[in-house]
């Protein structure tokens, strides 16, 4: 039963009743990644208002996984502001590529410590870490 | 079910009986991505790097005579397997991709001057929507440089090739017709005669990727009629590393080399070089020497076995694995739901009872990390066919001889579970 502890409950609930998916305006950056090995897409969108995150817009196909971290993405990034989501996305990161040795922060991950159990499948990893390298990437090229 | 005695057979692969972390018993239901080894294969290898092993075709001293004998024998074994007219005619690749990859190059190409190879603007190439990818890119390639133009057959909603427009498509512009004689995703066994018989009509030679065909029916290219086939032995219990191309011998001949390099010289001047006739002609440097080897051992064991039987067999898993699939509700087949002209390859989706897609990825995953079940999940290089159907991917089962009723119904027990997760 290794995987099941991968589906978090939260997680799958996220994957049935995705929040803030679907893409909307206005938006100062649009990206589209993808994930080759097994196909999971996702367009995002960024809207920055005075170094807050007015909205985290996106729409893809994947994997349960790839799709529940948009939702959870979008939780954590819209109405926080840029810097404090970015601590986030490095948390995030260094939690998914930890192989399941890393202590995750609580405090700084809130309900994305879910994710955990999936740094111990490293074929999934960049499933949950799609959506989120995403963000970076609009972040990025909103400023 | 008599002809095969799979519990025998099973016997005969040690990896069918190791257990997976957690105390998972392994249930291998990927055979059409990569079959799993007899240990007659293996310690055929074994032996041969143990006591025989040299390079083969130059090194003049006993080992050489001995390796040189085992490849040329193995390449004897695999001729008379498929019925090919001469033993020549059988051309050692690294594996189905580079067979195809080697005929497509011979199209197009100024060092060929056969009027049957000549390919530019104009001249067209017919494939179709079902292809793997190695059936797909090379021919792409080919049409890029010669400028001429790909054109291929649909597909329909039951998973058969559409032939409606065969005539149009197959006219006096066709060059080549390449096609899969079994499908890698939908399982359908193409019919060739009518695609045959129009390409001859037209002048056209004929390739079929048997890889998914060879492994599991009697295959006799004399009796298929087309002019190559191509073919790859991870997937017929031999080792990976070695492909077959098979042609007829007066097209080999025609052709050029693909690769360049030793062995597959007659003479060499600093500006120029004469070949070998075919088969060496196309096996350029040391070849995969012990896979060669390792493939005549696994022809022998499906001889022995018997293709009839191996054939007869996974038709009773299909028939059996079909039925019990079409019992899960929100499942639903990619590919022909009877056995009729269809092999033991079954890709599906998977829906709750509530109606939501459980995308594959899911589905292969906890059917692995829960039940030991390993099935493949992806577009499994046919993406163009996937989009066909409208969708991303789909969970792939595919059945091999050595593979039991048990096994199918462990996946349906392990699907209903996938159900009662996503549920
Ligand atoms: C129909 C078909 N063609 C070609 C190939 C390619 O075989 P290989 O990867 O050994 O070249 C495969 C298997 O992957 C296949 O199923």
């Amino acid at each position: 039963m290794i995987a099941e502890s991968m589906y978090q409950e939260l997680i799958l609930e996220h994957y049935k009743h995705p929040q803030g998916r679907g893409l909307r305006e206005p938006y100062d950056a649009e990206v589209h990644h993808v994930n080759p090995t097994c196909g999971d897409e996702i367009t995002l969108r960024v809207k920055v208002e005075s170094g807050k995150v007015a909205d985290v817009s996106y729409e893809g196909q994947g994997c349960s996984i790839s799709q529940a971290a948009a939702s959870v993405l979008h939780e954590l990034a819209a109405g926080s502001t840029v810097v404090d989501s970015l601590a986030v996305v490095d948390e995030f990161t260094r939690l998914m590529q930890g192989r399941g040795t890393v202590q995750a922060d609580e405090e700084v991950l809130g309900d994305a410590v879910a994710f955990a159990g999936v740094a111990k499948f490293p074929a999934r990893v960049k499933c949950a870490l799609l959506a989120w390298m995403a963000y970076k990437d609009a972040v990025v090229r909103s400023s | 079910m008599d002809g095969l005695d799979v519990e025998r057979i099973r016997k005969d692969f040690p990896v069918l009986s190791r257990e997976l972390p957690g105390g998972r018993p392994l249930i291998y239901l990927d055979s059409g991505n990569s079959s799993q080894k007899p240990v007659q294969v293996i310690e055929a290898m074994r032996d041969h790097l143990s006591m025989h092993y040299s390079n083969v075709g130059r090194a003049h001293h006993a080992l050489g005579a001995e390796s040189t004998e085992a490849y040329e024998n193995a390449r004897d074994k695999i001729a008379a397997f498929i019925g090919a007219p001469s033993r020549d005619e059988v051309i050692f690749t690294k594996n189905a991709s580079e067979a195809i990859n080697l005929v497509a190059y011979a199209f197009g190409n100024p060092l060929n001057t056969d009027e049957r190879f000549r390919l530019g603007p104009g001249d067209e190439i017919v494939i179709t929507e079902m292809e793997h990818h190695s059936n797909i890119v090379p021919w792409q390639f080919a049409a890029q440089r010669s400028g001429a133009t790909l054109r291929w057959f649909g597909v329909t909603d039951e998973g058969r090739l559409d032939l409606s427009n065969l005539d149009e498509l197959v006219n006096e512009r066709t060059k080549v017709v390449a096609f899969a004689h079994q499908s890698n995703v939908l399982g359908t066994v193409n019919s060739i005669s009518p695609i045959l018989a129009r390409a001859r009509q037209v002048g056209a030679l004929v390739l079929l990727d048997s890889s998914q065909a060879v492994p599991h029916k009697p295959v006799d290219v004399a009796e298929l009629g087309v002019d190559f086939i191509a073919f790859t032995g991870h997937k017929m219990v031999g080792p990976s590393g070695i492909g077959v191309l098979w042609g007829k011998a007066e097209l080999l001949d025609a052709m050029p080399p693909f690769l360049g390099g030793g062995e597959m010289i007659e003479a060499v001047w600093m500006d120029r070089s004469t070949f070998a006739p075919a088969p060496h002609k196309f096996e350029a440097g040391t070849p995969p020497i012990v896979e060669a080897i390792g493939l005549g051992v696994a022809v022998d064991y499906l001889t022995d076995v018997g293709m009839p039987a191996i054939k007869e067999w996974e038709h009773q898993l299909t028939g059996y694995a079909l039925q019990a699939l079409s019992e899960i509700s929100g499942l639903r087949v990619i590919g022909p739901r009877s056995v009729v002209s269809r092999g033991g390859t079954v890709s599906f989706t998977l829906k709750t009872p509530g109606g939501f897609d459980i995308h594959p990825h899911d589905v292969g995953q906890i059917l692995d990390d829960v039940f030991g079940i390993a099935v493949r999940v992806g577009h499994h290089c046919a993406r163009p066919l996937h989009l066909r159907f409208g969708i991303p991917a789909t969970t792939r089962a595919s059945l091999y001889l050595y593979n039991t009723t048990d096994e199918i119904d462990a996946l349906v027990r392990g699907l209903h579970h996938v159900q009662k997760v996503f549920g």
